[in-house]
């Protein structure tokens, strides 16, 4: 039997967390996304990796497709105080509930304090430990009720 | 009208009920089976083509050239792209999400990602659920992707009408050693790729095995050449799948085919159903519990066990064990 991560969405069966991995932005790479993603996946989620150079737009229709419980967006460019709050703010607008997000990334502990302001969950800097991220992803997966 | 007020949303076209109701159905759960039943008549009437083939040869480029393809038509579609569970641990990385052009919330199109759950044959009964959800959200095409290369997708014949089995030209000779399940239940291969070298020769190659082959209808498969990349072959690809569609709802070796795959789902269905019960009458049943222990102990058979326990089930009688006053097994 697969380890089933426990959760509250369904009706009471329990489903793996589902997490949205997106990288917005035009930054080049996205190796920290793929380990995070892939360690999310040996902790039993289902990851579904957007990859890079998505829009905030495209972000959330698919989360809002794929019924997701997290979304992470992982961020080099800089860019985070921009594309972090306008996902956040589409959720809003669109009425989306029950979708948490997360960032990673070089976030500076001044944005970070206005991210977490916003609704952001939890932000992990490049010195965050695989476990801590899984850890936090399972505690904000399992906050909400559908 | 419905009572679930999600159901009511999703045939209203509700995206977000659509997405709820696929995480239900793909969990089996009662809301999910009912809504299933109460949906019903809304479904059947979507062209459901399965896209298949080997790791890396371009389906999901090519499933997005046929979306927007398609869209530009005016037909609304969905996709289903289903990826294995890691055997071990339950997750999975799912990273199939077709990309598109198309402008955002482009409410013609759905994409959903599927990890297979553990189950054998890489595609569940929750495709076939999700399937008929897209239908009775209003979907007119909707794709199901699968990775493989033999045996393992063969159950993309469960869901869909028409199989395209998606391959490239520098496969060449290697075509022969392809597991012969690709070749079964191909109705159309298409060459993607062809703007590499060899595509040509690919497809002849692929025009002699498919007539020699053994035929499960009188269909001959189509065998297409295109380019993801170049989107070229796309709308011969479609008018092929076409052609098959038109071809299933006439032809009767095609209508036997429909029989055996909805006693095949029969089937499933009620196996799953015996499943569970079986699992819980083992697990919370005071009789049950007595007759395993009763087994262990050497006492009753596993084979006149098993009987006593389908009598539970069933309601029928069952043959009466033998009684054995030996000694435990555990003696040895
Ligand atoms: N040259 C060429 N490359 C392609 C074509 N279609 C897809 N690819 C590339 O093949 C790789 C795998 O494509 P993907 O659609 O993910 O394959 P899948 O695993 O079968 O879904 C990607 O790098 C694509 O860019 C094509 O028509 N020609
Ligand atoms: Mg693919």
């Amino acid at each position: 039997m697969p380890n089933r991560s426990k959760n509250t969405k369904g009706s009471g069966k329990s489903r793996p967390i589902r997490v949205i991995i997106a990288k917005p932005g035009l930054d080049g790479h996205d190796r920290g996304a793929k380990v995070v993603a892939r360690a999310l996946r040996d902790a039993g989620m289902e990851v579904i990796y957007l990859g890079l150079r998505q829009t905030p737009e495209s972000i959330v229709d698919a989360a809002i497709e794929e019924d997701a419980d997290v979304i992470g967006l992982s961020l080099l460019s800089g860019a985070h105080m921009t594309l972090v709050p306008r996902v956040v703010k589409i959720l809003k607008d669109r009425k989306v509930r029950g979708i948490s997000v997360f960032a990673g990334g070089i976030i500076p502990d001044e944005d970070a304090r206005r991210l977490r302001s916003m609704g952001i969950k939890a932000i992990f800097g490049p010195g965050a430990t695989l476990e801590s991220i899984i850890h936090q992803v399972r505690q904000t997966a399992g906050r909400h009720a559908a | 009208m419905p009572p679930d007020p999600l159901v009511r949303r999703l045939l209203k076209g509700d995206r977000v009920a659509l997405a709820k109701l696929i995480t239900e159905v793909e969990s089996g759960s009662p809301q999910g089976t009912e809504a299933l039943r109460s949906i019903y008549p809304h479904t059947g009437k979507a062209t459901v083509v399965g896209f298949t083939g080997p790791l890396g040869v371009g389906k999901s480029s090519l499933i997005s050239r046929m979306v927007g393809h398609l869209r530009k038509k005016g037909l609304k579609v969905g996709v289903i792209a289903v990826d294995p569970s890691s055997p071990f641990t339950g997750g999975a990385v799912l990273g199939d999400r077709i990309r598109l052009n198309l402008p955002p919330g482009d409410k013609g199109l759905f994409v959903r990602s599927m990890a297979t759950r553990g189950q054998s044959g890489g595609l569940s009964q929750g495709t076939r659920d999700t399937v008929r959800l897209m239908e009775a959200f209003g979907m007119d095409v909707v794709i199901v992707e699968t990775v493989g290369s033999g045996q393992s997708d063969v159950n993309v014949r469960d869901v869909a009408t028409t199989r395209v089995v998606v391959l490239v030209p520098h496969l060449g000779d290697d075509i022969q050693s392809l597991k012969a399940g690709l070749f079964e239940i191909a109705d159309i291969f298409a060459v993607n790729k062809s703007d590499l070298p060899g595509a040509p020769e690919a497809v002849r190659h692929l025009r002699e095995m498919a007539g020699i082959l053994m035929a499960r209808t009188s269909w001959r498969a189509d065998v297409v050449e295109c380019s993801a990349l170049n989107a070229t072959g796309i709308e011969d690809l479609w008018k092929s799948i076409e052609r098959h569609e038109e071809f299933a709802r006439k032809d009767s070796s095609a209508r036997e085919e429909l029989a055996e795959r909805t006693a095949k789902e029969l089937r499933e269905l009620v196996q799953h159903k015996m499943d569970e019960r079986v699992r819980l009458l083992l697990s919370e049943d005071e009789g049950m519990q007595k007759l395993i222990q009763e087994v262990s102990e050497g006492r009753i058979d596993p084979y006149s066990g098993s009987e006593l326990l389908l009598g539970r089930i069933t309601g029928l009688p069952s043959k009466s064990p033998p009684k054995r006053k030996t000694t435990p097994r555990s003696a040895r």
